[in-house]
């Protein structure tokens, strides 16, 4: 988890994916994507919509336990082991912190949202736990807006806040692996940079995979892009290059040029 | 340039019609309340008096007071309220949170609804079968609330499950992706967001055993008992059954009595109705999102 390879190694990678493939039902989300995340790295995902960049998270996170109809197939190994084979699926959950479009403030204080998931973990020290809210509050941009009110509802706070609080909720199981999905739809620009500059200094110490509407905060912020296209993996390339033409394919380049999507 | 066309108009009057149609249908609901409520008063109001509920029957059941039937149905609902809540609302809980889609959830829910469909003289004798005899309660307060209380499980699951299934699904999900287990977070998320719903809901629907007699009749309410119920194992009068027994089972009756009791297990089930409506009102008020 402590990392100083702040250049991204090929040696052992914290995501291997191979031949997995997604179906709800009999629509087929995803078809047979194989790539690597790298630790340390910000892997960006981009695409247009209903293209698998969702189910692709959510299969990450074991979450097709408590989808139903959802199927996966393949093989993931997150630190080299099969995430199949994890007897205990909250353990490995806990590793990974997930972020989705719609802010989801749950109906207890701001403090308790963040405390939350330290305290399922069994930290009950009240100091312990005020600095591990404070520290992730103020790694979601939120602790200048909320930090006299910490008491409050955090479903009462206004959208942008409550999705910068899902963030903060995301970051306090303290994990390798944060998973972003189009966490900056309900942000306004200026949050959403603030965050950004965030997820830059966090790739030190974590993996992040980034699925992004933004073809440009890819760009910003992504050692590596993968392009999702209609349940299909177009292409995987350091970003520079999937932007570049270096390594393109033509779909690829039509994105991220908005010539369709 | 904004004058209303002919169809403008005709579309207009239909509407009107339509309305008040719908609205003398609901108003004729109102009717029989009214008319149950009014005569209740007009023919039991003069009898009721601090005497008539705290003095036990007497002269044959024609003269005295309603108090061990008064007392006995509280015993009644409230052992049949201890027994079914804790039973329904886990049940529910495993229904809503726990339950895979599959073929046995599937024969649990028919058969809850099949539970509910049943008619109360069935309940009553199962209750004798089973609680009476098999269980060797006797006739008494433990196996006629038991009955009733087998009796309301299906409508105390459904109303929990409403409850429960109102806690939106994201909040779930996002407690899963902290790595929280589904006990955990029904604890921590499920529970806190909907138990003042269930509870509401619940004590509504189980104050409603209070004027059932079939249930009771053969399994531990009695005819007749000058004295208090000590335990469960007790027999009891009811106010239910007391209002059969008097109106049809006694000669000489004075015609305002069976009105009284009437009036008084009506009073009952509208208080406790009351309650749970108020206390769902004051909850509404304070919800979190």
């Amino acid at each position: 988890m402590v990392g100083q390879a702040s250049q991204p190694s090929a040696a052992a990678p914290k995501v291997e994916v191979r031949d997995l493939t997604i179906r709800y039902g009999q629509k087929v989300a995803l078809h047979d994507v194989s790539l690597d995340i790298r630790e340390n790295e910000i892997f960006g995902i981009i695409g247009p919509a209903n293209s698998g960049k969702t189910s692709f998270v959510r299969a990450l996170n074991r979450m097709d336990l408590f989808t139903p109809g959802m199927r996966v197939d393949g093989t993931i190994r997150f630190d080299g082991r099969d995430i199949d084979k994890w007897r205990n699926v909250y353990a490995l959950r806990r590793r990974i912190g997930v972020v989705f479009p719609l802010p989801v403030g749950l109906p207890m204080t701001v403090y308790d949202n963040v405390a939350l998931a330290p305290r399922l973990n069994g930290i009950r020290k009240r100091a312990v736990l005020d600095e591990i809210v404070e520290r992730c509050l103020q790694r979601a941009a939120l602790w200048d807006e909320v930090k006299d009110r910490l008491n409050s509802l955090g479903s009462l706070l206004s959208g942008g806040q409550q999705q910068r609080l899902t963030i903060a909720r995301a970051l306090s199981q303290d994990p390798d692996l944060l998973l972003l999905d189009e966490f900056s739809i309900a942000v306004d620009p200026v949050t959403t940079m603030r965050i950004e500059d965030v997820l830059k200094v966090l790739k030190d110490e974590i993996t992040i995979v980034l699925v992004t509407n933004l073809v440009q905060q890819a760009r910003r912020l992504a050692n590596r892009t993968a392009f999702f296209l209609m349940g299909e993996m177009v292409e995987v390339a350091d970003t520079e290059d999937l932007f570049t033409r270096k390594t393109s394919d033509e779909r690829t380049q039509a994105y991220v040029e908005g010539r369709f999507g | 340039m904004f004058e209303a066309s002919e169809l403008n108009i005709r579309n207009h009057r239909v509407e009107r019609l339509w309305g008040l149609l719908f609205l003398l249908m609901t108003v004729l609901l109102i009717l029989p309340v009214v008319v149950i409520l009014g005569v209740l008063v007009y023919k039991g109001g003069p009898i009721i008096s601090v005497d008539f509920l705290f003095t036990e029957p007497k002269d044959g059941m024609t003269a005295g007071g309603i108090f061990p039937a008064l007392v006995g149905t509280i015993w009644l609902v409230a052992v049949a309220l201890l027994a079914s809540v804790p039973v329904g609302i886990a049940a529910a809980l495993y229904l809503s949170e726990y339950a895979p889609d599959n073929w046995l959830t599937r024969i649990i829910n028919l058969a809850i609804i099949n539970l509910a469909g049943v008619p109360s003289i069935v309940h009553a004798l199962f209750g004798v079968g089973a609680f009476v005899l098999f269980f060797k309660f006797g006739t008494s307060i433990l196996a006629a609330s038991l009955t009733l209380a087998i009796m309301t499980l299906p409508v105390v699951i459904v109303a929990t499950r409403e409850s429960l299934q109102a806690v939106p699904q994201a909040f779930r999900e996002a407690c899963w992706n902290m790595g929280a287990s589904r006990w955990q977070t029904i604890r921590k998320v499920v529970l806190p967001n909907s138990i003042s719903g269930i509870l509401t809901g619940v004590i509504l629907e189980v104050s409603r055993t209070a004027g059932e007699t079939a249930p009771i009749m053969f399994t531990g309410a009695a005819f007749f008992l000058p004295f208090l119920p000590q335990s469960v194992f007790d027999q009891t009068m009811a106010m239910s059954l007391h209002l059969f027994v008097i109106s049809t089972q006694v000669p000489g009756v004075p015609e305002a009595m069976p009105y009284g009791v009437a009036l008084v297990l009506i009073g009952m089930v509208l208080a406790m109705n009351a309650v749970s409506i108020g206390f769902r009102m004051y909850l509404r008020g304070k919800k979190k999102w």
